[in-house]
């Protein structure tokens, strides 16, 4: 999933000062950036409250409306909360960098402003934990690593092994972080196949990864 | 053009002595020339560090022009951490035409250990086809993508390996794609503790596609208790014994039993079997170089340009 991360509340009142405040629309979204806790339903009234207390503090007299659609990527969701849109003046976006940007193209004259900070492609490892998974190259190979990117796992993206500064299974830059090496050799030593580690990988082909601009992928003879 | 007296040396089976210049943060070529010249004469060749700890320095190809005037012969250092493949080609060709042969492939420490961690990684290649590419560019004569070079240089590669990286196992695997790669010269982490390092190497030298590549242990004389403390707690990956850093803060004068430890490493390392030579890490201890390696009876016969 696309794990979110909110940006402090007052962070969120400067943005929103950016365009005039008045009647705001704080709109969620209940699907990954729900799962990673940063703009769902309970998000969306915790930022409501936040901001509400921050108003009061100011002497600003904005009113807020909460929402979420179920997918704010996908512009078919945003019918139901079209008339709540037409209404506001600033639509503050708890979607991730993908929701907000389509909601964003769907309301050219609406003033657009993020809360939440796209993280990374992840998953949960424990209760309000994420971890990143994937950085979306566009030519997966986990097939050689047990199944674990190095690229979205190693802090320098090794392809070849680990670095001197692997200690005790965790990486350097962040002892909270297992080393991706150690966890490839691990799990490859349970399956008698660490021999795999000695193969070699060229130098990669980035060409199908992000820089070459915004990607497109088209389904040939899809509806 | 001369080629690469390393290696040469090392070819020779004669033990081979590499010490670490760090360029300064300095505009100024007169900075890195006063660090050369404290240790000139004591080695064979000098590793010119690509900026250490991601921390901007003079950069090390123009540290390695410097020290070239000296006569003494650089190892230039690369990490993939600021170049991708097209400034690593690019920069190896440059350096070559300046008559650097000697090439040392790293990733590079992290960005987030020095004084620029806002700065993105680049990592477009990592050390090992780093290797490989300017291999192909010496011995194809192309670059990696497969275009023809007017003229191939001329390179004798080397890389890195810890040998207290833990599981040994997947560290020597590591080292092994190094070698496969196209290393031809390897120098290690410091070592502080001799016993374990010398069943690395024995370990290594086992392992039929490691047993020509030449060994030069890292080593780091250690000026203060502080440092020794340093390394042994905030190293990533290097491992000093209790018993350095007690006899450390137990000696009147730390200098001089930096002095005596450093020695008793060296002839440790010196007479090792398997061990092609020595690279010795001053950090900023310059004066302690000279005096250590005479001692250990490495002084002499160490060429010139």
């Amino acid at each position: 999933m696309i794990v979110g991360e909110q940006k402090p509340p007052r962070e969120v009142f400067d943005l929103i000062s950016i365009y005039g405040g008045g009647n705001v629309l704080i709109l969620g979204c209940d699907s990954c950036v729900s799962v990673s806790l940063a703009g769902g339903k309970e998000e969306v009234k915790e930022m409501i409250s936040a901001l509400q207390r921050i108003c009061e503090s100011e002497g600003m007299g904005w009113t807020f409306t909460g929402a979420t659609v179920r997918r704010q990527c996908e512009k078919r969701f945003h019918g139901e909360v079209a008339d709540l849109i037409a209404e506001s003046d600033v639509v503050v976006s708890m979607g991730c960098g993908v929701g907000a940007q389509v909601l964003a193209e769907n309301n050219r004259m609406k003033n657009v402003v993020p809360a939440v900070n796209t993280s990374n492609m992840g998953a949960q490892v424990k209760h309000g934990v994420f971890k990143e998974k994937c950085v979306g190259c566009g030519d997966c190979t986990i097939h050689l690593t047990a199944g674990i990117c190095t690229l979205a796992r190693c802090a320098k993206s090794l392809q070849n092994g680990p670095c001197g500064g692997s200690i005790d299974g965790k990486c350097e830059v962040d002892p909270d972080t297992e080393c991706a090496w150690y966890q490839i050799y691990e799990a490859l030593r349970q399956k008698g196949q660490t021999e795999l580690m000695t193969r070699v990988m060229p130098p990669k082909d980035w060409s199908k990864s992000h820089s070459r601009g915004a990607r497109t992928v088209k389904k040939e003879g899809n509806r | 053009m001369t080629g690469s007296l390393l290696k040469e040396k090392l070819e020779r089976g004669e033990f081979a002595v590499t010490a670490e210049i760090g360029p300064p943060k300095s505009a100024s070529g007169e900075d890195i020339l006063a660090r050369a010249k404290m240790i000139k004469g004591c080695a064979d060749a000098y590793n010119i560090t690509d900026n250490q700890t991601a921390t901007v320095r003079l950069s090390s190809l123009a540290g390695s022009v410097f020290i070239m005037k000296e006569g003494m012969e650089p190892i230039l250092q690369m990490t993939c951490r600021d170049r991708n493949r097209i400034a690593l080609q690019s920069d190896v060709l440059g350096a070559n035409a300046l008559g650097i042969r000697n090439i040392l492939c790293l990733s590079g420490d992290h960005q987030c250990f020095g004084n620029q961690p806002d700065t993105k990684n680049v990592y477009d290649v990592d050390s090992t086809q780093e290797i490989m590419i300017f291999k192909r560019m010496r011995d194809e004569g192309t670059l990696w993508s497969g275009d023809r070079l007017k003229v191939a240089p001329d390179l004798y590669l080397g890389a890195v390996s810890n040998p207290f990286g833990d599981p040994r196992e997947m560290h020597v695997m590591r080292l092994r794609n190094k070698v496969s790669a196209g290393a031809q010269f390897i120098q290690t982490q410091s070592v502080f503790d001799l016993d374990a390092f010398e069943s690395w190497v024995s370990e290594v030298r086992r392992d039929v596609s490691l047993k020509d590549v030449k060994i030069l242990a890292g080593m780091l004389p250690l000026r203060t208790l502080k440092a020794a403390r340093y390394m042994a707690e905030s190293v990533p990956g290097t491992c000093v014994p209790p018993e350095i850093v007690r006899r450390m803060a137990a000696a009147p004068d730390e200098e001089k039993e930096g002095q005596r430890i450093a020695s008793e490493i060296l002839d440790g390392i010196r007479d090792m079997k398997g061990v092609s030579g020595v690279h010795i890490m001053p950090v900023n201890w310059y004066s302690a170089v000279r005096p250590l390696l005479e001692r250990a009876g490495l002084l002499t016969g160490h060429s010139l340009r």
